[in-house]
């Protein structure tokens, strides 16, 4: 589903975010990214979601070479990853239907359709009865479970996580975690990018770790990269 | 049956497609008129600065429009006036005409004798009893020259006008309705001076609309962060700000109809009294329907345009990072 070979990015302040990174991920795969901060996770989930282009090497998504879309490609390309991030980015002028309804608006489902898909979203996070309220009503773990909810609305196949359990307390990132596994369990391929070592260690899922920009650790290289 | 049913899901999923897409456009329209009565105050500002300057053109093409329907009884082109020498009779004068007629460049010439001038002046000129009291009619006779079209330029008619001079019965030749064209020529300057204001007014329009979208991309970056985030193409995150400026555009178009009507209502008395007091009917006449949908026309594209510049020049330096 992901495959890096020989990535690198640098950016034009010179510095070197990521050095020759290489690595495969199987469609299905669940996998935590750690790292320090400024260790490089963030630019990598960049590449994966091309708001960032690789400088050197290639990355593909489901076996398409990111470097070869078009710039007027992009949105049709995001439309088929969910993107989960520590601040959530949700809109806060809109209700919780709304904000999880946005990515179905945008790729154009019908009325019916949308309403159908949104009410399942908030229910597999839990938030169902909540679609009325808005955001700045809800605490900080409801906020990011609205995210995710937003996040896998239209079933991307792949689902990336930016420090998604960064503001939360361990009760709440543990089911956080729970909720981006059963996604995992039906064949989504999950990225979660963490410093939060503590919980990954008793999940037994792939770690892969970076450390000043390179893949300094992989707990189970997937045969060739 | 097979084959039936499988040609027929595509283009049912094409109708829904479209009517989904036309359902998204009036949502967005209606949308983007909400977001504007949320600020009616700000949104009535800017609305009135493009009515206002919408409407200043506008008022001076009307004016314009009048000033021609007012000359446009004088529309003939130029006439030559032969005044005969009062001494030339009747019979001669008729012969004299007859021998201009003949001329090359003369399309028509009419004759009226001095009792028939003497006829007409007390009619228009109101001194009818005073000129009873006169023992000899003053007037002479008249030849009223008409150019043909082809000898109608200035050049020409002036030789003309010289080679009737010669004739020894011609008291005075003179060259009438040049001030008409004189006229006409002022309101051609005119005319082009209100094009070149029209088309400048137009920029600050354009700009005017632009500014005020490019303030509401800012406010409103976090959303079109969110947006692109989660896939929306560009026609997707622009169209709320095109509509926007559409709709300043109708507003503003609606306000300048607004002034203009209004100023044409409050002029329109007093030039029918001044009017009046030149024994003419004129009536003022206002916007018609085809130039209040021209100006609503002008209003939307000039609205739609400037919204155009600023979200194509500024929604790409939103990228979310």
């Amino acid at each position: 589903m992901i495959r890096f070979t020989h990535a690198s990015k640098r950016y034009t302040s010179g510095f070197d975010a990521l050095q020759d990174v290489s690595f495969h991920m199987p469609a299905g795969q669940m996998a935590f990214l750690t790292g320090h901060s400024g260790a490089g996770k963030s630019t990598l989930l960049k590449l994966i979601a091309l708001l960032e282009r690789s400088s050197r090497g290639q990355v593909f998504v489901n076996g398409q070479n990111l470097g070869k879309i078009p710039r007027w490609r992009i949105p049709y390309f995001r439309r088929n990853i969910g993107i989960i991030f520590q601040d959530h980015q949700l809109l806060f002028d809109r209700t919780v239907f709304d904000n999880v309804a946005l990515p179905l608006i945008i790729a154009g489902y019908p009325q019916r359709e949308i309403g159908r898909r949104v009410r399942a979203a908030l229910d597999k996070v839990g938030l169902l009865g909540k679609e009325k309220v808005y955001p700045i009503t809800l605490s900080g773990g409801e906020q990011q479970r609205v995210g995710i909810a937003r996040a896998v609305v239209n079933k991307p196949p792949l689902l990336l996580a930016d420090e998604p359990t960064g503001n939360l307390d361990p009760e709440l990132s543990r089911e956080i975690m729970t909720i981006f596994e059963e996604f995992s369990q039906v064949g989504v391929t999950v990225l979660v990018a963490t410093h939060d070592i503590a919980l990954i260690e008793t999940l037994p899922y792939r770690v892969l770790a970076l450390k000043n920009g390179k893949l300094h650790y992989d707990s189970d290289p997937s045969e060739e990269t | 049956m097979n084959s039936k049913t499988t040609s027929s899901r595509p283009e049912r999923h094409l109708t829904t497609g479209l009517r989904v897409y036309l359902l998204r456009h009036l949502q967005v329209f209606f949308y983007s008129l909400g977001q504007l009565s949320r600020s009616p105050f700000a949104t009535l500002m800017t609305a009135a600065v493009i009515g206002i300057a919408l409407a200043l053109p506008t008022g001076l093409h009307l004016m314009l429009k009048n000033a021609r329907q007012l000359s446009g009884g004088w529309d003939g082109a130029t006439q030559i006036s032969l005044f005969l020498k009062r001494t030339v009779q009747e019979e001669q004068a008729r012969r004299l005409a007859n021998q201009i007629r003949n001329l090359p460049g003369v399309a028509g010439v009419r004759f009226i004798s001095r009792r028939e001038a003497l006829n007409e002046f007390r009619r228009l000129s109101g001194f009818g009893d005073a000129l009873t009291a006169l023992e000899d009619n003053p007037l002479p006779s008249v030849l009223v020259i008409q150019p043909t079209l082809a000898a109608s330029d200035p050049g020409k008619t002036g030789r003309l006008l010289q080679r009737l001079r010669q004739y020894p019965a011609v008291d005075i030749a003179q060259l009438d309705m040049q001030w008409v064209k004189r006229l006409y020529a002022i309101m051609n300057i005119v005319q082009r001076g209100v094009l070149v204001l029209a088309i400048l007014l137009g920029i600050a329009v354009l700009l005017v609309i632009g500014n005020t979208i490019r303030l509401a991309i800012q406010n409103r970056r976090a959303e079109i962060v969110v947006m692109k985030l989660i896939g929306g193409t560009d026609g997707f995150i622009r169209r709320p700000f095109l509509y926007t400026g559409f709709w300043y555009g109708v507003f503003g178009g609606m306000i300048a109809y607004l002034l203009v009507t209004l100023s044409v209502s409050i002029l329109a008395g007093p030039i029918e009294k001044l009017a009046g007091l030149y024994q003419h009917h004129f009536r003022l006449t206002g916007l018609d329907a085809e130039a209040t949908l021209l100006l609503l026309l002008i209003g939307i594209l000039l609205g739609l345009g400037g919204s155009w510049l600023a979200v194509g020049r500024h929604l790409r330096e939103i990228e979310p990072a």
